[in-house]
């Protein structure tokens, strides 16, 4: 007895699966750098945000949804979890990581229907949410065990920059900014993925190799956010920082590679993705150089996920609607 | 004096808003007929279409619109329904005899052997498109449940254990909304009577005799048994499968006797003997 | 033997995907299937109306004798493809997968129509009018042969407002598998080459493109030998990727220009004719031979001895698996056509029909469909399309009956390839539900204009 179905009877069979675990293997590196320079802890922050995250997914399927085909197989809750814990400084208390995941998978993606549904980025909703219930724990960031003893906390260049700002110093007076080389290796105080430019960057050449994401999303925020504050470097040094500066530090690279190309809340056609970016850098940089917060990028994409839906009114060139032109 | 300012803001807050509301109601309100809004909330409100017009209230402006109600009839409402409508607009309504949908197939999966498996989407229109069917019949049911999706009023569902969907008389209102989504044509609106006493044949495939019983142990095989022995004509045969006129039978059952292939089914008589369920009904 | 593979970038520009080539039968020449003991010949096998029997049961019928005449304006005539008996007229479910009324033939020898040239030499002379030659094709029935089966006679006869001044000669085939077009290409070049010649007559247009794909190296190094000796066509070699042989995309590639939605490539001046359908225009005139006969591909991953065959028409699918070590145990899946645009069979004893362009055995592992979870909104969908659609949208309002939402998102320029099922990671029917709101929404259109 044969099958009969409606073509295509033939399929690319890459699954879901599979893109979710190339992006745990490109945020593989990130990791690695992250133990090095935090030591075992940020292990430790991570395998718990993982498990965490996991579990509640499976809790809520199974009790809540009463479902048995359990969408935890596909590894979305494991890079919830990474990302979660990659946002988080690695001296957080452990109960805080548990709360972060309750509330991104909770919250932020099985109240919205699961995988795909949702509309915020729910690694960052969750970052989000400890970081206004938590404002103390969530920015003390430990130095890195490589120039100072453990233990004692200090601030991310970016919260220094301000912090300097607000004391109404110029750029030069303020001391202690590492070297751009430090910032490209990982070797300053930040949350536990962020720190290493160099780390993410691999990673995110691996996603582009496997084509999991293309090159518009993160070359495009990384793009706007140098040329908007490129112009107000060029029209006063003194009060504005390099580009590169803002480049290497905080969550920009962590932000633009694995944050703003989530699929489910990236806009699906080019255009709109373009857009997207665009808004991603421009907003993130008013929030560094002139909101209240040092860091700004965690806003900048939950603001413009909120406008995917909008920007996925923008259709797609169609065949044979763009005669005029030729 | 804190409480007695913020009372005093939200109190002149709520007469403004109040007062401009009252304002905008009246400037645009839209006059329309009462008569519509009271026939509306007489019909059932299942905007099932059944009518021939789109949802419940545009039928009601109809209702109250029109000179008489000739051709107007919402099955979902019934008979007694439609006249008090009727007698509430002043107006007078068709007598219209009951009915109730009748599935034609009666190709169970232990009578019609499947000879492949369909893998796709679960709609009946898209499978109906694709192929002949899942079995060797080609008119039979496909039940995959477009009638039990379209049913407003849960009254059609596909029996799991027979693959092949059922009727529950008592919440079917005729509305017609399967008998649109079928597209294999099996499902037909029958007049009924109080205790739903029906004989149908229960089969449309138009296959000659040897093909058709391959297919399926209980099609109708065009004998022309039914025919002959029926004592009122309602029953007619055209490529090779019989068809009962619901307006010519008279309930006599003797065609669901002779039927070879069982075919001919009828519903809800009683386990009696023939004649009296004739006296029963004169 | 491979060719060195030389470079090309011409190619359609929106979407398209690589499926897995396997071309399994890519090495083997055509060869002549024997003349089966019976035939059922459908007498719709294709696009519009049925064709009406011109014979009855007990009827002894030729090789060549007309069985069923072209009943309306968009049909095609149906020629016996062998000699012998007509045994009995009957429904069968045909390669379409519905009921379709069809000649059984008992054959008895072979015995040929005396106006058919059976002999192998080739005529190149052309000698006849382009009425003439339209009316050749007219009565020997051809269609096209991509699948489509369009009756070549009416898509030869376009309307006077517009004036065709190419001819675009698909030899793309860029389904995974099929090898037909291929293995006739590489035996009947110069046919193929006089019948395009002939097309372009009757058409009065004196371009011609033939579009190959890269991957065929050996058709195009013959081709751009053979068609030096024909004046004005020109071989154009074009990238690998599906679906090239769509119409539109193909017009696209070689011409560089889009036909409008909703209308046919004569809008923009061109005539898309199959390879295959070239070389039964050259049987059709210069030999007076009908359509009876096809190359079909008999492949599939585990069959042992891939091959192509010239096989007459109505010939059991289940005869042709034999001859290359039959239908293997763990079949899925049988196919007529291509994997991604083909349709998969009830059982195997149908007949050879005019389409049939090749018969895949397709295991379990390649043919499954996994479990349809969560759009995950990766947008692959939308950038395979090549048609520039939004594919999960549209699946979306057909799941939920939105069918003015499905036409204003231009659900009819769908051209049904399938990219966008294939590439999908959750697995989602996509195109099962565009079709289904293909259907419901051409029908809704027809009832607006009969209002």
């Amino acid at each position: 007895m044969y099958t009969v179905s409606a073509s295509p009877h033939i399929h690319s069979r890459q699954g879901v699966n599979r893109i979710m675990y190339d992006v745990i293997i490109a945020l593989m590196p990130a990791l690695v750098v992250s133990i090095i320079f935090f030591g075992l802890s940020a292990l430790f922050i991570t395998l718990l945000s993982v498990f965490s995250c996991v579990v509640i997914e499976f809790c809520i399927h199974k009790f809540l949804f009463k479902r048995t085909d359990f969408s935890v197989k596909d590894g979305s809750a494991v890079i919830t979890g990474m990302l979660l814990a990659f946002n988080v400084p690695s001296s957080v208390p452990w109960w805080m990581i548990i709360i972060g995941s309750v509330v991104a998978i909770g919250i932020a993606k099985m109240s919205f229907g699961g995988i795909g549904n949702n509309i915020f980025n729910p690694a960052l909703i969750g970052r989000v949410f400890l970081l206004i219930s938590f404002p103390v724990e969530m920015t003390q960031w430990p130095t890195n065990s490589f120039n100072a003893v453990d233990g004692i906390t200090g601030p991310t260049p970016l919260a220094l920059l301000k912090d300097g700002i607000m004391s109404g110093k110029n750029i030069l007076q303020i001391k202690g900014l590492p070297e751009y080389q430090d910032m490209f290796f990982g070797n300053i105080g930040g949350s536990l993925g962020e720190i290493s430019a160099l780390a993410i960057i691999i990673g995110g050449i691996y996603l582009l190799v496997r084509k999991v994401i293309t090159w518009h999303i993160p070359i495009i925020v990384l793009v706007s956010m140098f040329v908007f504050s490129g112009i107000f470097y060029l029209a006063n040094p003194y009060m504005y920082i390099n580009p590169l500066f803002h480049l290497l530090s905080g969550g920009a690279m962590l932000g633009a590679w694995f944050m703003a190309t989530d699929m489910a809340t990236s806009p699906m056609t080019i255009k709109g993705q373009i857009i997207f970016a665009i808004g991603i850098g421009v907003i993130t940089m008013v929030i560094r150089m002139f909101g209240a917060y040092p860091e700004g990028i965690s806003f900048a994409i939950l603001l413009m996920n909120a406008l995917v839906p909008l920007l996925n009114k923008i259709s797609p060139e169609r065949y044979g609607n763009n005669l005029k032109k030729k | 004096m804190t409480i007695l300012y913020s009372i005093l803001v939200l109190s002149s807050l709520g007469i403004i808003a109040g007062i401009s509301l009252y304002f905008v109601a009246k400037k645009f309100n839209v006059i329309e007929n009462p008569l519509i809004d009271e026939v509306e909330a007489m019909l059932p409100g299942a905007n099932c279409g059944g009518c021939g017009y789109p949802g419940c209230r545009k039928f009601a402006a109809v209702l109250v619109d029109s000179e008489s109600l000739d051709g107007l009839f919402c099955s979902p409402a019934g008979q007694e329904q439609m006249e008090k409508i009727a007698e509430h607009l002043g107006k007078s309504v068709d007598k219209k005899a009951m009915q109730v949908a009748v599935v034609r197939c009666n190709g169970t999966c232990d009578v019609r052997p499947i000879t492949n498996e369909y893998e796709g989407i679960t709609s009946c229109a898209f499978a109906a498109q694709l192929y002949a069917g899942e079995t060797a019949c080609s008119f039979g049911c496909l039940g995959l449940g477009d009638c039990e999706m379209v049913c407003q009023f849960d009254a059609i569902h596909v029996n799991v254990l027979t693959g092949i969907p059922e009727v529950i008389t008592d919440k079917c209102t005729a509305c017609g909304a399967c008998v649109d989504a079928c597209p294999k044509f099996i499902i037909e609106l029958r007049k009924t009577n109080k205790k739903d006493l029906k004989v149908y044949v229960s089969c449309v495939n138009k296959d000659k005799g040897v093909v058709a019983k391959k297919a399926c142990e209980v099609a109708c095989i065009g004998c022309g048994k039914c025919v002959k022995v029926c004592p009122h004509t309602a029953i007619t045969l055209q490529n090779a499968l019989a068809y009962i006129d619901d307006e010519a039978c008279k309930l006599c059952r003797k065609c669901v006797d002779v039927c070879p292939t069982h075919a001919i089914i009828e519903t809800n008589f009683p386990e009696k003997k023939k004649q009296e369920t004739d006296s029963e009904l004169e | 033997m491979k060719l060195r593979k030389k470079y090309s970038t011409q190619t359609f520009s929106k979407g398209g995907i690589h499926p897995l080539d396997y071309k399994l039968s890519n090495s083997k020449p055509i060869e002549v299937f024997r003349v089966p003991d019976y035939v059922q010949i459908s007498l719709s096998q294709h696009i519009g109306v049925a064709a009406s029997p011109t014979v009855k049961v007990g009827d002894y019928v030729k090789v060549g004798t007309c069985i069923g005449e072209s009943a309306g304006f968009i049909s095609a005539r149906v020629h016996s493809s062998v000699s012998g008996t007509v045994e009995k007229i009957e429904q069968i479910i045909d390669t379409s997968g519905l009921y379709r009324t069809a000649v059984c033939i008992k054959v008895t020898g072979d015995e040929w129509e005396s106006h058919i040239d059976t002999s192998t030499h080739v005529v190149t002379s052309l000698e006849y009018s382009a009425l003439h030659i339209l009316e050749k094709i007219t009565d020997a029935g051809v269609v096209g042969m991509g699948g489509a089966t369009f009756p070549l006679h009416v898509k030869l006869t376009p309307p006077d407002t517009a004036k065709p001044h190419v001819l675009i000669i698909n030899a793309v085939e860029c389904e995974p598998f099929l090898t037909s077009d291929q293995s006739l290409m590489l035996a009947k070049a110069e046919e193929i080459c006089v019948g395009i010649s002939l097309i372009q007559k009757v058409l009065d247009v004196d371009a011609a493109m033939v579009g190959i794909e890269m991957n065929k190296p050996d058709a195009i190094a013959l081709f751009k030998q053979v068609a030096q000796q024909f004046n004005s066509i020109a071989i154009v070699p074009l990238q690998v990727k599906y679906p090239q042989g769509g119409e539109k995309q193909l017009i696209e590639a070689l011409l560089q220009k889009e036909v409008p939605s909703g209308q046919l490539p004569i809008s923009v001046g061109a005539v898309v004719v199959n390879v295959a359908t070239a070389f039964s225009v050259y049987e059709a005139v210069q030999k007076n031979k009908p359509l009876i006969e096809r190359v079909v591909t008999v492949t599939g991953l585990e069959i042992p001895n891939p091959s192509n065959f010239m096989v007459r028409i109505g010939t059991s699918i289940h005869e042709l698996f034999d001859a290359v070590g039959g239908i293997p145990q763990n079949t899925e899946k049988i196919i007529s056509g291509g994997p991604m645009m083909g349709k998969a069979l009830i059982h195997a004893q149908m007949p050879v029909a005019k389409g049939t362009s090749g018969v895949i055995a397709v295991p379990y592992e390649l043919a499954h469909r996994n479990e349809s979870s969560n759009c995950i909104r990766c947008a692959r969908c939308i950038s395979v399309c090549p048609m520039g659609l939004q594919p999960y949208l549209l699946q979306v309002y057909a799941e939920q009956g939105l069918y003015d939402a499905l036409e204003s998102n231009y659900v009819l320029d769908c051209i049904e390839c399938g990219a966008c099922s294939y590439v999908c990671p959750a697995s989602r029917p996509l195109l099962d539900y565009i079709r289904l709101g293909k259907n419901k929404v051409s029908h809704v259109i027809r009832k607006r204009k009969q209002k």
